[in-house]
């Protein structure tokens, strides 16, 4: 029950919908379409539990008295808001209309928040290119050279700074062939290994050989 | 090599607090917002590429537009995003929005909200616009449209079903579709429609990707991806190309002073690492 | 309330900038509003768009409540005597129930079962799709382009170009081999692999470093336009 059935669930369901890109017809096809829909709706479960998994880490933090556990009471507090505000005050379905104060909460709330934290990141950058990019090698020093191409390439500095060369020298020119010729080839090469590997690891789910997932016991 | 008080400068140098130099961030990102630079911003066979496949589209094509991001990704994609539903306005293209991500549909009301003030009038829902809102399952999103976009979609954003829409009138899959257009920053996004609605179902798709992940997109370009934007440089020559200049280029300035100090920075710490390595040693101070 | 608005945007915005001196309680207090905010959102957005069209409508659990007027599959089946496929959709919501049972250690084992599905129903669509696309494919891309000797423009830069292409594709899988100690040809082909890595990793890091600073941008924008009104 507890590790047999779910293995059967993932070899079935994996094997009919490798059959269905080579048999698309019926039964395949209307099962590809019918597995889709159960993937959906079994998808939002799965993040409605990670949001009720955090409320439930928060709760024990504030219920413990453990360390910052008024910060967990604010989490708390602000999933309810939310969730009360879109549940029963923003008209239903019609939750996301402009004005509704779950749109609000979205606009002047969530929007600058998650924009700034992502923002944060350029400052690391920075601080990160200054104190450990280093060209200790010569392949660090490939690495080094391209990245200044593209980064001055990508900017009308780097035109500024090179126009009085013949035009297949200007750094915009250098930083296109970059992009397109040895940096394609690179990152084809890693999505060709990714690719298999994919492959690799799909079939050892599919057969049960990869279990990882299920968890102990 | 350097003496010995200049190494001591440098090694200083090097191991100076960071918040120094996020101050120097702050600074270089500031103070272009208030500078007005005309910039020659060339443009790159990529985006060419992308506004080539666009005007190509006859006048009414139905498009189906993609938007998988979020806020934090507002500054190089919802540009693109204002840009192409402009752009879409000017050709009558009929446009159907939906979201991988759930706060993409919400940026598409956003983006149409700016195209409709630019251009002094609107879209007329339902008839050349519609918004289908998000829905859960990443890429089974996109293999559930090849057989069915309203089985996929059953309500638009609002809640009301699809199938009362004159715009949605023989939709069924992709084959019904002229053109997808999709702006992404990460996962589900370009990657998935190109396995699945590009490689599976045959539609043509371009695409506006973040910088971070523009570069993984390459491999694609020509066959199976027609054209791509990549990050604000992307965002601003697709303005250019369709003569549609607004915030991405605005933005290149800053851009170019950020570029800038990031180079330098680099130089200077290594010519104090060269300057302070042990020579003897051949390694690192 | 736009005005409003903004003030609360941009003191949420400086809490978080706050971080860069050092970790504080306004910091932690943002950060804890954005941790409930965005699971929130999450939540809800989930139910209205995805769970309420495609669960409770199709099986007519709204029609039920009286928040629908379409009938679902339980009023076809239950009062016209119709079969309607759309019952099934009643696996997917136990599926999704279970799912939920992980909040519940004692039976939290449940939730495999969902689990497995969603494992399985990836693993099916990856191996196939991944394979196509991303390996034949791009082995494709590769080899198709280049212009063989004795055809026209052989010897020319677009063509010098595709050669580059495949010599780096082959030589960066070459790198990744490890089935065979990189020493002779192996060894040679990983070694020129490595450059074109570098180089593909110097030109992803200029892209990140683009993309870090747009995102700057893009905020200090907000506090200096739409906060503080510096620039018109």
């Amino acid at each position: 029950m507890k590790r047999g059935i779910p293995l059967i669930i993932a070899g079935v369901v994996g094997t009919v919908l490798v059959i269905q890109y080579f048999i698309p017809h019926t039964p395949f096809g209307v099962l590809n379409d019918v597995f889709s829909d159960w993937f959906s709706i079994i998808q939002a479960t799965a993040i409605w539990l990670g949001a009720l998994n955090l409320i439930k880490v928060s709760g024990d933090k504030v219920y413990k008295r453990k360390r910052d556990w008024q910060f967990s009471l604010v989490v708390i507090l602000c999933f309810l808001l939310m969730v009360i505000v879109g549940f029963f005050f923003s008209g239903g379905r019609r939750f996301l209309d402009p004005g509704t104060p779950f749109s609000l909460l979205y606009d002047y709330v969530y929007s600058p928040l998650v924009a700034m934290m992502f923002a944060l990141l350029a400052f690391f950058v920075g601080s990160a290119s200054y104190r450990a990019f280093r060209a200790r090698n010569k392949e660090a020093t490939v690495l080094l050279i391209a990245a200044f191409v593209v980064m001055l390439g990508r900017v009308p500095l780097g035109d500024a700074l090179t126009g009085w060369l013949p035009d297949w020298l200007h750094l915009s020119v250098i930083s296109n062939w970059i992009m397109n010729v040895p940096n394609l080839a690179g990152q084809r090469a890693i999505m060709i290994g990714i690719a298999l590997g994919i492959v690799s690891t799909s079939l050892r789910l599919i057969l049960g050989i990869e279990r990882s997932y299920l968890g102990g016991e | 090599m350097a003496s010995e008080k200049t190494k001591a400068f440098l090694l200083k140098m090097i191991g100076i607090d960071r918040r120094i130099i996020f101050i120097f961030v702050f600074i270089a990102l500031s103070v272009p917002m208030f500078i007005s630079i005309d910039m020659n911003i060339p443009t790159s066979p990529e985006v060419e590429m992308l506004v080539e496949t666009m005007e190509k589209l006859p006048d009414g094509a139905k498009v189906l537009v993609s938007l998988d991001y979020d806020p934090s990704s507002e500054p190089e994609l919802q540009p693109m995003a204002e840009t192409f539903l402009i752009y879409a306005m000017r050709r009558n293209f009929k446009i159907i929005v939906i979201g991988l991500w759930p706060q993409g549909a919400i940026q598409a009301e956003r983006a149409k909200a700016v195209a409709e003030e630019h251009e002094g009038k609107e879209f007329v829902y339902g008839e050349n616009y519609i918004n289908l809102g998000f829905q859960s399952g990443n890429e089974l999103v996109i293999q559930r449209m090849g057989s069915s976009i309203p089985a996929a979609f059953p309500r638009d954003y609002f809640g009301r079903p699809v199938d009362e829409f004159p715009i949605m009138q023989g939709v069924k899959n992709f084959s019904n579709i002229d053109y997808v257009f999709n702006l992404s920053a990460g996962y589900p996004g370009t990657i998935e429609w190109v396995l699945f609605a590009v490689d599976k179902f045959g539609a043509t798709l371009g695409a506006g990707n973040t910088a971070v992940q523009a570069p993984m997109i390459y491999p694609y370009l020509g066959k199976q991806l027609k054209g791509l934007a990549g990050g604000m440089k992307g965002g601003a020559e697709l303005e250019i190309l369709t003569s549609l200049e607004g915030r991405a280029v605005k933005y290149m300035v800053g851009q170019t002073f950020a570029h800038a100090v990031i180079v330098l920075f680099i130089i200077i710490a290594n010519i104090a690492y060269f300057a302070t390595r042990d020579s003897k040693k051949g390694g690192v101070l | 309330m736009s005005v409003f608005g903004i003030w609360v945007g941009a003191v949420l915005t400086l809490g978080i900038l706050s971080f860069l001196y050092k970790d504080n309680p306004f910091y932690k207090m943002s950060e804890a509003i954005f941790l409930g905010i965005s699971a929130g959102y999450w939540f809800v957005s989930l139910f209205w768009q995805n769970l309420v069209p495609k669960l409770f409508d199709n099986l007519g659990i709204t029609k039920l409540l009286g928040l629908n007027e379409e009938d679902g599959a339980i009023q076809a089946i239950f009062v016209h005597g119709e079969y309607d496929e759309r019952i099934w959709y009643f696996i997917a919501g136990i599926l999704g129930i279970m799912m939920l049972l992980r909040l519940v250690p004692k039976i939290g084992w449940i939730s495999r079962w969902p689990l497995a599905f969603v494992v399985g129903t990836t693993a099916g669509v990856y191996l196939t799709r991944y394979l196509a696309s991303n390996a034949v494919a791009q082995i494709n891309n590769s080899l198709k382009d280049f212009i063989v000797i004795g055809q026209p423009d052989f010897i020319s830069w677009t063509n010098f170009n595709y050669l580059l292409i495949i010599i780096g594709v082959t030589t960066g899988l070459t790198y990744f081999y490890f089935s065979k100690e990189h020493k002779g040809i192996t060894g040679g082909a990983a070694k020129i692999g490595i450059y074109f890595l570098m180089i593909t990793f110097g030109a992803s890091f200029g892209y990140t470093v683009m993309s870090r600073m747009s995102l700057l941008i893009g905020r200090l924008d907000f506090l200096y336009s739409d906060w503080l009104r510096l620039i018109p």
